[in-house]
């Protein structure tokens, strides 16, 4: 049982593992959102592995409120979903904030400048208001 | 089954248990893997959804196997009701959010049901949104309001 048990908590740490990675590279939120989701459902097998091997069953209310709150996180993100600019995965240059921020601001047309009109388009028009709804 | 050791059958009880769970593991295993290497959202959802899902349930069965009471047992099989029933939601939603925000390939799709009413186009259908909604001069991205249904 002994190897059992350690050869399973390995196996469910490496798939954690890959989640957080899944987390950190996923190029959209929606991406991050699903890798959460699969986090936490990591981590109520985690408890289980604890569980059998302790043969302990206090910790079984975690698991039950895990599954119940764990769709929650997605749910919210993918309900407020937006339009995100291409091509970028990680946090985006301080020269493309500052000139979202000015187009927000200033009209379109004045601040938009060519080499930042493929990055910018999405953003432009979805910024804020182009939530996903219903 | 008469005369058997009471011993026996813990026994076998924990060896199937540790089947169960190796391979729930296994499968949590897979879904990882899958989410790392997968290249698209829809796949990646799929992998977070179905041997994920079923690897929790074995990690549970094995649990369950395991301390054999029944109780336990009882909330076990709500956490298993609550996955079933919640897994679809959230791979419905972040479905549904990613066709609307263009995260999704259509080349990529065998069969695209959507395909007729995308999220942008809702202002050249008349008979979807209401008549006096769409003037000429919103963009065509659609605002928010327009895509609501």
């Amino acid at each position: 049982m002994l190897a059992a048990v350690i050869a399973s908590a390995v196996l469910v740490a490496a798939a954690a593992m890959l989640a957080l990675v899944r987390v950190e590279r996923g190029p959209s939120m929606l991406d991050r959102a699903v890798a959460l989701d699969a986090l936490t459902m990591t981590l109520v097998g985690a408890i289980a592995v604890e569980a059998i091997w302790s043969r302990r069953t206090e910790t079984i209310p975690i698991l039950v409120a895990l599954s119940m709150v764990g769709f929650v996180s997605s749910v919210t993100l993918s309900r407020f979903a937006a339009r995100e600019p291409t091509g970028e995965s990680q946090g985006r240059e301080p020269e493309d904030v500052a000139a979202q921020a000015r187009t927000s601001d200033v009209s379109r047309a004045e601040t938009r400048r060519a080499g930042h009109d493929d990055d910018l388009a999405p953003t432009d028009d979805e910024g804020t208001e182009g939530e996903v709804r219903g | 089954m008469t005369e058997v050791d009471p011993g026996t059958w813990t026994t076998v009880a924990d060896a199937v248990a540790a089947v169960c769970m190796l391979l729930g593991a296994y499968f949590t295993l897979a879904a990882g893997v899958g989410l790392v290497r997968f290249p698209s959202l829809l796949a990646r959802m799929h992998t977070v959804t179905k041997p994920q899902v079923l690897g929790l349930v074995l990690l549970l069965a094995a649990l369950a196997l395991r301390v054999r009471s029944w109780s336990a047992v009882a909330m076990l099989v709500l956490v298993v009701v609550f996955q079933l029933a919640t897994s679809p939601v959230a791979a419905h939603m972040v479905g549904r959010a990613g066709f609307r925000t263009g995260k999704v390939d259509d080349a990529e799709l065998e069969l695209n049901e959507l395909r007729e009413t995308p999220a942008g186009l809702r202002l050249d259908e008349p008979g979807i949104d209401e008549p006096g909604v769409d003037e000429p001069g919103v963009d065509e991205p659609g605002s928010a309001e327009t895509r609501r249904t």
